[in-house]
């Protein structure tokens, strides 16, 4: 069958799916603001069964086997093609004969621990994924653990980026939740020779008629033993969800707030020597001849040996091989932007813009060029990895978000296969788009074969930001004709430094039948991130990319973070030139319906319109992304020494919340780094060098940037609903939010940022 | 190599170091005392902060050797006999950690405002805690935890 066959019958299922949801119309859902209680109930019908497997006999391990296309199709809800149509989509496609090729396994001593194919950098996946599971193994939450996995050749395209993991993730967690929990049940069913019907769970536990229950733990033998279940393993619908949707404090806090908390440099790896490496100054150097004798005569200098990006000290502490790495003797090559500076940069990206038309009467023009810096991901935890590379096989430790890319990359750097390459995936320190690459990865393994020993690999903050990859820089030049209060035309022309995606999205593309060049990916990437919803006429994004060599990589929200906010800024402009309140021109041209109910829930929250003395005010955006939509309304005062947020109101729907608590922290997240890259921290290039250093000089938000006062509102879930993605959804709004509460108060019109570094 | 017998968390550990070796190195690579993190070696983010002999250190920037007979907590030594300090059940509570990184120098400078000022306003709070960086942006929840905390003692 064919690809387009195959997903043209799932989309049919799904709408069949739906129409059964959509029959039952007296269900209350919670509501995630508050701790209710959910009731209701609602069949599904869908019964589909999947394969299993045994690990001897001592615990049900369900997933780890392939699903036929037949029950892949049936049990994953495509989603609808061409209308809305997204880079998680594309990962859900891609993941479809894999979706549910996941491990879940109950141990005898009554634990139950789920493998997550993912990457939780801080952003709080593991925690709802443990509410999934435990909501449909009816487990005990508190017994009930996911880690990560290890990297899974065999699910090729798994990724954790574009906000997509709860979205991917969903459908195939459930399912493989309620295939363990039918077999418990058959398990308990047939020791206690009881019809399986009259059995239910709780807790981790069976209960039968006459007092009869057995634990997980207990069952979970004879559960490995159960071919076929004797009740449908179908998932629980969202309406009787207990869990699901309540807030949940993240399930590492306790190791977090003792210390326990293991990153990647935490990990106790026997024998692995501390190491470093000198890069070149410039960016995209290489060696050209190097001395090493010096640092060879330091104390406690194991090795120093030559790698792709440089020269790399081992010793036996970090001190001791940063100590070595300034003696070392090394003659640089130029590097890629040797010669060129941001002023340079900038003046080609200005060129590339299109040259601005005239406009003829009645119609009007808007215009306005928003200039972004470069700007580094500067995750708290720096770059770093451990690797062993010995007898022709590689065993990494690092916190990556695209294992199997990284893989791929070690193995070609140290000529061996990539199925020699074992990866695990240590908790992250922050992500933010870094750790879809793997500098850290590659350069540990290409030390550790060259010495021949293992090593742990850290980068210092100053490596960090200096050899680093960035947010890339950035114009929109945005263009808006109307005809009184008619909108003709909106479009926004983005100019930008290239984008690197070349950790793979591209590659899940291809498999998701796009006939892609690779070239193109960056076009097809764009486009399915620009969002526009608005009647604007004739509304159009487009993207020009130039080459300067630089380092670059996905930042949070990635091209939105430039098109929407630019676009919530501009059309505040537009808003007050043509004399409307900028809430009501906003609701006067929206076109979705969920993006209507934040701003209306914000400018509520927030009292829209209220008085206030001079040199403050309010500010308001919106973004659609996701299958999500959320919305920012903040004060400012600019009447300090420099403006400083006094209040936030923040609105977010995402269909289905799992875990409130933590989208609301994706939501402050969201609002900081917002606040930081729009006021504060940028990053700039001299002579092809990178100039900030550490947190010195690159100006992230502290305590004292931060509002005294934030509020998010999160819509409880729809009828229907199903969860979208919320990690970077809340930055572009936010960030337009504090731009335009800013050019309020103060009666300017901002157009380079960071604001702070231009006033 | 001069010889060092450090008194951290109620536990004394012989080490044999270089006496310009960071305590923060000290204790990571030579004593696997983990909690504390490296975040800029350079005592600039927070994230590494200790206790020596009571008052808040940044130990990437601690020389092993001007730390003598004093007696250091990480962490690791913050809870008392299996009890969360205050600060931590509040960490929790307000559930502030995303990454959590940053969060052992963000507890323990925040364990130091309260001792010198049990009740701390925001501006307060501002000026205390404004010299450790979180990059994840829990800022706001560290904010309402100190309060908690300030309210639990």
């Amino acid at each position: 069958m064919s690809k387009d066959n195959s997903i043209a019958e799932a989309k049919q299922e799904l709408s069949q799916s739906n129409n059964e949801k959509g029959a039952e119309t007296h269900l209350r859902t919670p509501d995630p603001n508050n701790s209710q209680e959910s009731s209701g109930s609602l069949e599904m019908s869908r019964r589909h069964f999947m394969q299993f497997m045994l690990t001897g006999s001592a615990s049900l391990v369900v997933g780890g086997s392939w699903l036929s296309s037949e029950e892949a199709k049936a049990a994953f809800a495509i989603p609808e093609l061409g209308e809305v149509f997204d880079i998680a989509d594309v990962l859900t496609i891609v993941e479809l004969p894999y979706a549910h090729n996941l491990v879940l396994e109950i141990t005898a001593d009554n634990r139950v621990q789920f493998e997550l194919p993912r990457l939780d950098m801080g952003q709080g996946i593991a925690t709802a994924m443990a509410q999934l599971v435990a909501e449909e193994l009816s487990s005990d939450y508190e017994l009930t653990d996911v880690v990560h996995s290890d990297r899974r050749a065999d699910r090729p395209f798994s990724m954790t980026g574009n906000s997509s993991t709860i979205r991917t993730m969903w459908g195939p967690v459930r399912m493989v939740a309620a295939q363990a929990r039918a077999r418990l049940i058959t398990a308990a069913a047939q020791r206690w020779d009881v019809d399986p019907g009259l059995l239910t769970t709780e807790n981790s536990k069976v209960l039968g008629p006459n007092g009869m229950q057995a634990t997980y733990g207990e069952l979970t033998a004879d559960a490995a033993r159960v071919w076929h279940p004797l009740v449908p393993a179908t998932p629980k619908s969202v309406y009787d969800y207990d869990l699901v949707g309540q807030p949940r404090v993240r399930k590492n806090a306790l190791d977090i707030v003792t210390g326990k908390q293991e990153f990647t440099l935490d990990i106790d790896v026997p024998g692995a020597l501390p190491a470093v490496v000198a890069r070149a100054p410039q960016i995209g150097g290489s060696v050209i001849s190097w001395d090493g004798s010096a640092a060879r005569s330091m104390p406690g200098v194991v090795d120093v040996v030559e790698i792709s990006s440089g020269v790399a000290v081992i010793a036996e502490t970090f001190n001791q091989a940063k100590k070595a790495r300034k003696t070392l003797e090394i003659q640089w090559s130029n590097g890629v932007a040797a010669g060129r500076s941001d002023e340079d940069f900038r003046a080609e990206l200005n060129r590339a813009l299109p040259r601005s038309r005239r406009t003829f009467w009645p119609f009007k023009s808007h215009t306005a060029t928003f200039e972004y810096p470069y700007s580094a991901h500067a995750t708290m935890e720096v770059m770093a990895a451990i690797a062993d590379v010995r007898h022709g096989k590689a065993e990494i430790w690092y916190a990556s978000q695209s294992p199997n890319y990284v893989a791929k990359e070690v193995a070609k750097a140290i000529g061996i296969a990539p199925f020699n390459v074992t990866m695990h995936i240590p908790y992250a320190g922050g992500g933010f788009g870094r750790r879809l690459f793997g500098e850290a990865a590659i350069e540990a393994a290409e030390i550790s074969k060259a010495a021949g020993m293992p090593v742990k690999l850290m980068w210092s903050r100053i490596d960090d930001m200096k050899s680093g990859r960035f947010r890339p820089m950035a114009q929109c030049a945005v263009r808006s004709t109307w005809l009184g209060t008619t909108p003709v035309s909106f479009k926004n022309t983005i100019a930008a430094d290239h984008t690197d995606f070349g950790h793979g999205i591209g590659d899940a593309l291809t498999a998701a039948g796009a006939n892609v060049f690779p070239h193109a990916f960056t076009q097809i990437g764009f486009q399915t991130m620009a969002s526009m919803p608005y009647r604007f006429g004739d509304t159009d994004h487009s993207l020009i990319e130039r080459d300067f060599g630089v380092p670059t990589g996905s930042w949070r929200s990635v091209f939105s973070g430039l098109t929407t906010t630019s676009n919530e800024i501009f059309i505040d402009e537009i808003a007050r030139s043509l004399g409307y309140d900028e809430v009501f021109f906003r609701r006067r041209y929206l076109d979705n319906r969920t993006a209507r109910q934040c701003l209306e829930k914000v400018a509520e929250m927030g009292n829209w319109g209220r008085s206030m003395p001079d040199g403050h005010a309010q500010g308001v955006a919106i973004h659609v992304e996701y299958r999500s939509a959320c919305a920012y309304l903040v004060e400012i005062d600019t009447t300090g020494d420099e403006p400083r947020l006094s209040k936030v109101f923040c609105a977010v729907d995402v269909g289905l919340p799992i875990n409130p608590l933590g989208l609301k922290a994706q939501m402050e997240g969201c609002l900081v780094d917002a606040w930081s890259l729009m006021f504060r921290a940028g990053n700039h290039i001299d002579d092809g060098q990178v100039r900030e250093h550490a947190f010195t000089d690159f100006l992230w938000a502290r305590m004292k940037h931060t509002p005294p006062e934030m509020d998010v509102y999160v819509f409880p879930a729809q009828p229907g609903g199903e969860p979208g993605g919320a990690g970077e959804l809340g930055f572009p709004p936010a960030a337009a939010a504090c731009v335009n509460a800013y050019a309020r108060a103060t009666g300017t019109a901002p157009r380079r940022f960071p604001i702070g570094e231009f006033v | 190599m001069p010889f060092y017998s450090l008194m951290i968390n109620g536990t004394i550990h012989d080490v044999e170091a270089p006496a310009d070796m960071s305590l923060l190195s000290v204790m990571r690579d030579l004593l696997g005392i983990t909690g504390p993190k490296y975040g800029c070696g350079i005592g600039a983010c927070g994230t590494c902060v200790c206790h020596i002999d009571g008052v808040e250190a940044r130990v990437c920037v601690t020389p092993v050797g001007s730390v003598g007979n004093a007696s250091i907590t990480t962490i690791e030594g913050l809870a008392q006999d299996g009890e969360l300090h205050p600060v931590q059940q509040a960490w929790i509570d307000e559930d502030v950690a995303q990454c959590g990184f940053c969060q052992p120098g963000q507890i323990m400078t925040a364990v130091k405002l309260l001792e010198n000022n049990p009740n701390p306003s925001d501006s307060e709070i501002d000026e205390a805690m404004s010299n450790n960086v979180c990059r994840c942006g829990t800022y706001m929840r560290i904010r309402a935890a100190i309060k908690r905390a300030a309210e639990n003692r």
